[in-house]
């Protein structure tokens, strides 16, 4: 909704964004975080991790909002995400 | 991406309190739903505000069987299918502890499935995960008491002949208080179900449709462990009204999920120290009960008298 | 009112009953059981004891529950017993095994009745004695004691419980349906003049703490569920931290300990009793109701002329070898009478290797042995044959 005017003085609502952390030789390449992402912030990687798995790779690290969704899905505990300090 | 592995060192994961870090990786596959399973409990324990040194997990045999491993908390990797007897021991031994059985659908409902039948009759306050992923993983996916009419398996080379159970149908007809149905995919609302479990009474049972990428997908055609998730996504509704007993998971249907079951009925510990206290009302003493063989029936004790020697 | 309701005294108990008071008098607070004959009366009687003072009673739907029930109560830091026979155990046997692997204190009593299979219901046999030894699949050392008057199973119980928490494995205790179904005196004495042993609580920090981590007697300290330590346990070969490990060494550190652990402490669990042993020619090794239905053949020996010594086996595993192997320097040789068709006989013959013969009286049980075919076996044993 938009307003002609800010209701009751307030600021604009700080937007929350997330820093997503990747441990690159936990994962197992399933996708699942990359699938799931509702921002499509990740991408899977070119590279190889010591597995021999594509680790994914943050593409867009200014989209995340620290949903979280990643880190629930994540089977192997190879990803999380946590706020940004401005 | 530099930047990101720096900053890696400095902080940790934020289930590392509760994982043995030590142990990872863990043992499953690649695209299986175990470890989303385990991210679900393990949210869903931080949600529920549970002390974690009151909290045991027990396991039975399997893939589902090494959660227990993974957990830190009390945690107890039990013989095939005995994970539900060994809990009721163990909760009814220390009445302040939150007791949680993970495993799987073979474990509980082929082997265990007795086990699973009478604690959910005696409403012994555990609660129960049970992980679906219709097939014996561990063994190299043979048959299971789930896989599906038609489905194939390493033992079922021509299709699976066997009717399948329906979990959720056999807990809410055995008397379970609480019985839901997730999958993998439905990570929030997972968490929230064991939640719910980890403060309620008496048996709670929680299902866990997950993928199985590397044998029931590669012999069903299913694809990746992504690909059963999304089929999942497509699938799956959610109707919490529905009847567990009406809702079986075959190849092609749809998987009903919710919460079918919350009901609050005594536990076996309740029910036990209210009969005996009603019991024991009666009598003024020891002495007195125990002379008293017709009210509570036991064979009474006779003193011994020298009489008796000659 | 009821907190104070443990029996001091004497009285004219039956066997299985004395069992449950010896259970209680030694702190068992938790019974998982099924019924089955001859051992129900156990289950019964805890049914109503133990929530009298404050224990819990269950009634688990087979004996395979039973068993892993007493295992989940016993890492609750609770003493716990099951009691059932020949079948039953068959059924216990897989969880047995992980009461080993695991160390977790706890009594199982068999009241034997003949097999195999459904067999002797409401008779007595001692034919499980190499099944309460090797019953369970892999290596591991294990203690049974054989009780032979309802006297003896109230302080074999007690007994049991003590080695159970002392070593930290599922104690047996071999009775049989004759001991069981017995009513005879039996003196309990008050609580205050049993020896009670209770398990070793770890003292380390939690952080410190690692759930197989063992001295020189080789038994871990036991923390149990609820403390904070947070350890975990698992039937598979595991190392100190209690984390599975499948390897050579791993394998090769802990199964040799779970029997050196038994094997390291003999003399202090092997209880016999012996007579007239000095001196004798023949020696009759006996364990059971057997050691008091054969007493009458001894006697009748003793009135021939012949010096015959007596060996009453309390422990039966571990077996006391190095004794059997000094006396079988010394006499003749031994007569064994048991209730089976030959089992720890072959112990003795093992022992006994060629120094001295080795007559075992076999029964298939259902009744007791004649004490004439006892007597013969003395005779000839004695005339070197």
């Amino acid at each position: 909704m938009r307003f002609w005017e800010k209701p009751f003085g307030k600021e604009k609502p700080k937007t929350i964004c997330g820093e997503i952390h990747i441990i690159n030789d936990r994962c197992k390449g399933c996708s699942f975080c990359i699938e799931y992402c509702p921002r499509d912030v990740l991408e899977l990687s070119k590279d190889f991790n010591k597995k021999g798995y594509h680790p994914p790779i943050v593409a867009k690290p200014d989209m995340c909002t620290f949903c979280g969704l990643c880190e629930m899905i994540c089977p192997d505990f190879a990803i999380f995400v946590t706020e940004k300090e401005e | 991406m530099a930047n990101n592995t720096a900053q890696l060192q400095e902080k940790t994961h934020p289930m590392e309190d509760l994982l043995r870090m030590d142990r990872m990786p863990h043992i499953w596959c690649s695209g299986c739903g175990l470890g989303s399973a385990v991210t679900a409990f393990v949210e869903g324990l931080k949600k529920a505000g549970v002390s974690y040194d009151k909290t045991a997990i027990v396991s039975g045999i399997g893939c589902t069987g090494r959660v227990a491993g993974y957990v830190r908390l009390d945690s107890y990797h039990t013989t095939h299918g005995r994970a539900i007897p060994f809990a009721t021991g163990l909760k009814l031994a220390n009445r302040d502890l939150t007791v949680f059985v993970f495993s799987g659908d073979g474990d509980l409902f082929a082997i265990g499935g007795n086990h699973l039948i009478h604690a959910a009759r005696r409403n012994v306050d555990i609660n129960v995960i049970c992980v679906n992923n219709f097939i014996y993983g561990m063994t190299g996916g043979q048959n299971a008491p789930t896989t599906p009419l038609g489905a194939y398996s390493s033992t079922a080379p021509f299709g699976n002949y066997e009717m399948p159970f329906n979990l959720v149908g056999i807990a809410a007809a055995s008397g379970a208080s609480y019985v839901a149905r997730w999958t993998t995919m439905h990570a929030r609302r997972l968490t929230d179900s064991i939640a719910t479990a980890a403060n309620k009474k008496g048996f709670c049972f929680i299902e866990i449709v997950s993928p199985c990428a590397t044998v029931f997908a590669r012999k069903n055609g299913g694809g990746t462990g992504l690909d059963l998730l999304k089929e999942f996504q497509t699938r799956s509704i959610i109707d919490h009204e529905a009847d567990p007993t009406q809702i079986p998971l075959t190849m092609d249907n749809e998987i009903v999920c919710g919460e079918f079951v919350n009901e609050d009925s005594p536990t076996f510990w309740e029910n036990v120290q209210a009969g005996i206290k009603s019991q024991l009302e009666k009598f003024s003493n020891w002495e007195e009960m125990q002379s008293n063989s017709r009210k509570i029936p036991h064979k009474t004790i006779r003193k011994y008298t020298s009489s008796r020697d000659s | 009112m009821f907190q104070k309701s443990r029996l001091h005294g004497e009285f004219f108990m039956q066997g299985d009953i004395a069992c449950a008071e010896g259970a209680l008098a030694a702190g068992c607070r938790f019974f998982g059981g099924y019924p089955i004959t001859p051992a129900s009366e156990i289950a019964e009687r805890m049914a109503y004891r133990l929530p009298l003072l404050q224990g819990v009673f269950i009634q688990y739907e087979d004996e395979i529950a039973s068993m892993a029930g007493i295992l989940g109560a016993s890492w609750a830091g609770v003493k716990s017993m099951t009691a059932t026979s020949g079948p039953g155990i068959s059924l216990m046997t897989e969880n047995i095994g992980l009461g080993m692997m695991m160390e977790a204190p706890c009594v199982v009593v068999n009241v034997q009745r003949g097999g195999p299979s459904t067999g002797l219901p409401t008779s007595w046999a001692q034919s499980d004695m190499m099944q309460a030894r090797w019953g369970s699949h892999g290596d591991y050392g294990s203690i049974s004691l054989v009780p032979n008057s309802p006297q003896e199973f109230f302080d074999l119980t007690v007994t049991a419980f003590n080695f159970s928490e002392k070593y930290r494995l599922p104690v047996f205790i071999m009775a049989d349906a004759l001991v069981g179904h017995m009513t005879e005196k039996v003196v309990i004495p008050p609580v205050e003049e049993l020896e009670i042993i209770n398990r070793k609580y770890t003292n380390k920090k939690t952080e410190d703490y690692l759930p197989y981590d063992y001295g020189k007697d080789l038994i871990p300290d036991f923390a149990k569920a609820g403390d904070g330590y947070r350890y975990h346990t698992t039937g598979l070969t595991h190392d100190k931290r209690g984390y599975p490990d499948m390897t050579f060494e791993c394998q090769n550190e802990l199964v040799p300990r779970l029997v050196n652990k038994i094997k390291n402490h003999i003399d202090d669990i092997s209880l016999t009793e012996e007579y007239d042993i000095e001196g004798a020619d023949v020696i009759v090794i006996s364990y059971g109701i057997t050691s008091r239905t054969v007493l009458p053949a001894i006697t009748m020996a003793k009135k021939k002329g012949i010096k015959v010594g007596y060996l009453r086996l309390k422990t039966v595993w571990p077996f006391p070898e190095e004794k059997i192997r000094k006396l079988s320097e010394k006499v003749a040789g031994f007569v064994v009478p048991e209730m089976n068709l030959g089992q720890i006989s072959l112990e003795v013959e093992r022992c006994a290797h060629n120094d001295s013969i080795v007559k075992l009286v076999p029964h298939p049980g259902g009744a007791i042995h004649k004490f004439e075919d006892v007597l013969h076996a003395i005779e000839e044993v004695a005339h070197g044959k």
